[in-house]
């Protein structure tokens, strides 16, 4: 694009017109720094804040994107200089670019990351480069253009405090007030609009000086639609893109005081994520709740009570209900919305057979830890169905205290059955887990079995007793049979035992561990 | 300052301030009381006069202060059977420094000792008073005891706030130049060479009790300057290395580094070598902080004598003849006076009230205690109806701390408790008022009130938790003028530490304040040692089972 109205406001017609501008001018110039500076800012935060929030680790994510962006920032300075004609349209135009491409950063990287178009990273410094090489030839030319009627000595100074004041003002309003309230897809098209608008005042305020500006015009107003309905849509946007971040149809959305619980279908198979963390998929979960219960519930023909820890999906109890001597069933998991859920969707009690309605089952919604520790129940037959141990919380529902704590609700000849991870991705958080049942005096039976939606899966089977081995199962089973159990407590090479410290409380080992060795494994 | 110096700090500390448009959502301040040990007592103790004693009652041993050396004092008694005795405390409950405190959320630390770091092999009475209380199983003599893990403090320990986000341990590191990684790796070297170090008849030097320590004398010039000094003068001039070693000098003896001896500096970080079975170096904590101790104990004593411990006991005045003592005391409680004879008396109660209480002391004695000086300490109690947000690195730990603050952080009373959901909480946190001299930083202390404390406690942690002001529920200030003795240089001087030891005829000093240390184990050493001496004279000498 090339500019052939010579008019004065090139730079080579600057002193000529020192004294000509009034300071309204001057002030309406220094308001618009003021601006650019808050949005120049905002977009550097919301870029960064977003990486975070996507990509964890906010230290890195803050530190880079701040370096790449402020790099960009100083390239945007040194092009200033080939920067030439007339300076107010080229200023209105890189402002229109900026309140554009600004603006729809965060949109843009959302999508891409929740379609998983490419790689995200090389997006993400991709747009905090274009953004800030923009940003940064924003004050080069504003301080051309004061520069004809400020002396250098006071353009530099107004220029740059106004600048720092922008600044301030966006990296108190953005934590406080913008992220939290606005959320950060809105924050950037806001901040868009403003960059936009500032584009428009220019044009009004140099109004007798730019000819031939009826395209720039249309131009604004353009780039102003386009981000007002933005901001418009973009509720619908980020539920858009969250559902894209499911392979299939997103049926149910909740988030609950513990977790984001979302459920999906695609034909057949419904899934349930926790925290964007599978729980289950209906096409395989028959495999880990049969290995999950009745290797030890089988081989219990005393058992009357029950107690299943975690769980609130009701498969478990679903299968701890198929033998009739079972006269009582406490279900303890924290969420009540996931008990609920299960208790009265109607798709979902089909798939766990209307468990959480049985008369025999008691649901309680609290903390397993205090439960055990407010009730003096005994139990023939414990289920303890937690998250992995992924954190320190978790880790401590893996550990010689709890079990201790487990164990005094354990009947004489009963058994507990623990969820231990994947003996074959996390082979050492899973004899830690062994070993620590172990050391509290219990002994244990340590299996697996393949379910295909999460890998090979593993399980400890524990009593004050050794474990025997069920000689029959309840009909209907669809995964075990009595020949095939012994398999499953078999462990092949590569899952074998390997010699394990017992997760004691004052270390929390195990949760070291488990994150190191899921780090790395893409499941 | 550049852009860019801007910028980078701008992602944390904006989320620190407070915009002044804002002032008007700021929620009041939460409710909460202000108390501390009994000042108006205290003072009328030193200057007022009291009703004369309508009742006297002898006894034969009588415990003044119910804090951990006087409750030590009593349990190895009540533990030989000897139940002659009267355990006296001002306040209304027994402990202390390490009293707690309870509400509808948990029990917490009141007046500040959370922690008892596993004991050295040779703290022989404090490993059985250990066992006695439940928490160290089998041989109290093994080198790594079985310690309860209800006491054993659960990971995840220590964190630390520093350029905006935690790291894990108080040590700082995160983004920390590597020269001063060195040197803080050369210094910890150092210590360990320290903890090794024996005098001539192979005695470790550096012990807890300091009175195991076997011949100093070659160490004697670390009490003659300051910690800073001797780490200036030996080449350590990390300015993370010298935040770190300030912060233990005030978190265990509310003195800064400036001031303390480089004695009790490197003593810190050379005296310990317990272990325990699968627990390494832990240390032991319970949500009442060392409260759990003073109850076993109290529970122990009560079980051995109904009467033997009595609280609202104020001795105002206390002398001695050939045939024995006599401590004229004030019943807060039955607003009267009693009269004690007693033949023994074991002063458990902190050393500078002596002067004041017994007015034939003699002057060199009087002049010794003069010697010992107190450091301040303002301790408050926050009810949080969550525990505050996440903030970026590592998780809520037990004990927390702000670099750039006074205060050395807080601790989490309900990190023991095993929960997903983080629930209601208390935090106690920790300001010695080691900044400026003692007897300016009390007057500080005496005349801000709750609404100034409570201000700057929320500033404070507002800076690393800017929810915390709308979390807050309650937040009491507890105040102690004299919380535990400075070990300033010179401390450890021979004959200073001799005419301590030696007490007053009669009267037997068993106090932390004698060491000039104010630690578990010492409180607890010279307990038992006076405890043990009456029983041996008692017994013509001899006696079962000596612990210390």
């Amino acid at each position: 694009m090339t500019d052939s109205t010579p008019d004065f406001v090139q730079d080579s017609a600057e002193s000529s017109e020192r004294d000509s501008h009034p300071p309204r001018m001057q002030h309406a110039l220094l308001a618009s720094v003021f601006i650019i500076a808050s949005c120049g800012l905002a977009y550097e935060l919301v870029a960064a804040a977003l990486a975070s929030y996507l990509l964890g680790d906010s230290i890195t994510q803050f530190s880079t994107v701040i370096g790449a962006y402020l790099f960009a920032m100083g390239i945007g300075s040194w092009l200033s200089r080939y920067v030439e004609g007339n300076l107010v349209r080229r200023f209105v135009q890189i402002e229109l670019a900026v309140g554009v491409f600004g603006g729809f950063t965060a949109v843009a990287l959302f999508l891409a990351f929740a379609a998983q178009m490419g790689p995200f990273r090389g997006l993400l410094y991709l747009a905090v480069l274009v953004v800030g090489v923009l940003v940064g030839l924003e004050i080069p030319l504003v301080m051309r253009i004061l520069k004809r009627e400020v002396t250098f000595r006071d353009l530099v100074s107004q220029v740059l405090a106004v600048d720092y004041l922008g600044a301030l003002a966006v990296s108190l309003l953005f934590p406080l007030l913008l992220a939290p309230y606005l959320g950060l897809m809105r924050t950037g098209l806001l901040f868009g609009l403003l960059n936009v608008g500032v584009a428009v005042y220019a044009l009004f305020l140099f109004r007798a000086q730019l000819t031939h500006s009826g395209v720039l015009r249309l131009f604004a107003g353009a780039c102003f639609l386009l981000l007002a309905g933005g901001l418009a849509v973009a509720g619908k946007v980020s539920d858009m893109a969250e559902s894209w971040l499911y392979a299939d149809e997103v049926i149910h959305m909740e988030s609950s005081p513990y977790q984001r619980i979302v459920i999906t279908r695609w034909r057949d198979d419904v899934r349930l994520f926790l925290n964007q963390n599978l729980q289950f998929s209906s096409k395989d979960e028959y495999r880990y709740h049969e290995a999950l219960v009745h290797p030890g519930l089988a081989a219990l023909p005393e058992a009357r009570r029950v107690l299943v820890l975690g769980g609130g999906d009701g498969f478990a109890v679903r299968e701890i209900l198929r033998y009739p001597r079972i006269q009582s069933l406490v279900l303890v998991d924290l969420d009540p919305a996931m008990t609920r859920l299960f208790s009265t969707a109607p798709l979902l009690t089909r798939l766990n057979d209307h468990a959480l309605k049985d008369a025999r089952v008691t649901i309680v919604n609290d903390d397993a830890a205090r439960w055990l520790e407010e009730h003096a129940d005994v139990f023939d037959f414990v289920v303890a169905d937690f998250p992995d141990p992924a954190n320190f919380a978790l880790g401590k529902l893996y550990s010689t205290s709890f079990y201790r704590l487990l164990a005094r609700h354990l009947a004489p000849d009963g058994r507990i059955a623990v969820q231990s991870t994947s003996p074959y991705y996390a082979r050492r958080s899973f004899w830690t887990i062994v070993a620590t049942l172990e050391a509290v005096g219990l002994k244990t039976a340590p299996y697996h079995a393949l379910v295909p939606s999460f890998g090979e899966w593993g399980y400890v089977l524990a009593g004050r007793e050794a474990p025997v081995m069920p000689a029959a199962y309840p009909e209907g089973l669809r995964f075990l049979t009595v020949a095939g159990t012994q398999d499953l407590f078999h462990f092949p090479a590569d899952m074998a035992r390997l010699p394990a410290k017992p997760n004691r409380l004052n270390e929390q080992g195990l949760v070291r561990l488990f994150e190191q060795e899921w780090q790395g494994v893409s499941h | 300052m550049r852009r860019r110096d801007f910028l980078a700090g701008c992602g944390a500390a904006a989320c620190g301030m407070a915009l002044p448009g804002c002032a008007a959502q700021t929620p009041g301040l939460p409710p909460g009381e202000l108390s501390g040990s009994d000042f108006i007592l205290g003072h009328r103790l030193i200057h007022g006069s009291f009703p004369p004693p309508d009742e006297i009652i002898p006894v034969p041993v009588l415990i003044v202060g119910a804090g951990i050396a006087g409750l030590s004092a009593a349990w190895r008694f009540c533990r030989e059977g000897f139940t002659d005795f009267a355990l006296l405390e001002l306040e209304r409950e027994a402990g202390g420094n390490a009293r707690s405190g309870e509400n509808a959320i948990s029990r917490y630390p009141l007046a500040g000792a959370h922690y008892l770091p596993l004991p050295n092999r040779e703290a022989r009475a404090v490993r059985a008073m250990l066992a006695d209380l439940g928490a160290l199983h089998g041989d109290p003599s093994a080198e790594t005891p079985e310690y309860d893990e209800r006491y054993l403090c659960h990971a995840p320990q220590e964190r630390l706030y520093r350029l905006g986000a935690w790291q894990e341990g108080l040590l700082p590191r995160l983004g920390v130049p590597k020269a001063e990684l060195e040197q803080q790796g050369r210094f910890f070297a150092r210590m360990e060479s320290y903890r090794a170090a024996r005098d001539r008849q192979g005695r470790r030097v550096f012990t807890l009790p300091v009175a195991y320590g076997g011949d100093a004398s070659e160490w004697a010039a670390l009490d003659r300057l300051t910690l800073r000094d001797w780490l200036l003068a030996e080449g350590f001039d990390a300015p993370s290395l010298h935040w770190y070693a300030n912060y233990v000098c005030r978190d265990d003896y509310g003195t800064d580094y400036r001031q303390i001896s480089a004695w009790a500096g490197v003593h810190y970080f050379a005296c310990r070598t317990g272990q325990g079975l699968d627990a390494g170096d832990a240390v032991l904590t319970a949500p009442e902080g060392n409260g759990w101790l003073v109850h076993g104990l109290r529970d122990k004593i009560a079980a051995a004598g109904e009467k033997l411990l009595r609280t609202n006991q104020a001795v105002y005045a206390l002398s001695q003849d050939r045939r024995g003592c006599q401590a004229d005391v004030w019943d807060a409680a039955q607003n009267r006076s009693l009269r004690y004879r007693a033949e023994q008396v074991i002063w458990a109660a902190p050393l500078f009230l002596l002067p004041h209480l017994a007015r034939d002391l003699p002057a060199e004695l009087a002049a010794t205690l003069a010697t010992i000086e107190y450091a301040p300490w303002m301790v408050a109690n926050l009810s949080l109806q969550a525990p505050p947000a996440h903030g970026a690195g590592y998780p809520l730990a037990w004990d927390n701390v702000l670099q750039d603050s006074p205060s050395l952080g807080y601790v989490v009373a309900t990190h023991q408790k095993i929960r997903l959901t983080p629930g209601p909480t208390v935090l106690t946190y920790y300001h010695p008022l080691s900044e400026t001299a003692p007897a300016a930083a009390r007057k500080t202390l005496l005349r801000n009130t709750r609404k100034i404390w409570a201000e700057r406690i929320l500033a404070d942690l507002s800076h690393a938790h800017r929810d915390i002001r709308a979390l807050t529920t309650r937040l009491d200030v507890f105040r102690n003028a004299h919380a535990m003795a400075r070990p300033l240089p010179g401390f450890r001087d021979s004959v200073r530490q001799g005419r301590l030891a030696a007490g007053w005829e009669r009267v037997r000093f068993a106090h932390a304040d004698v060491s000039g240390l104010s630690l578990v184990e010492e409180a607890n050493y010279w307990g038992v040692l006076a405890a043990e001496e009456l029983l041996a004279a008692r017994h013509g000498g001899t006696l079962r089972e000596r612990l210390v």
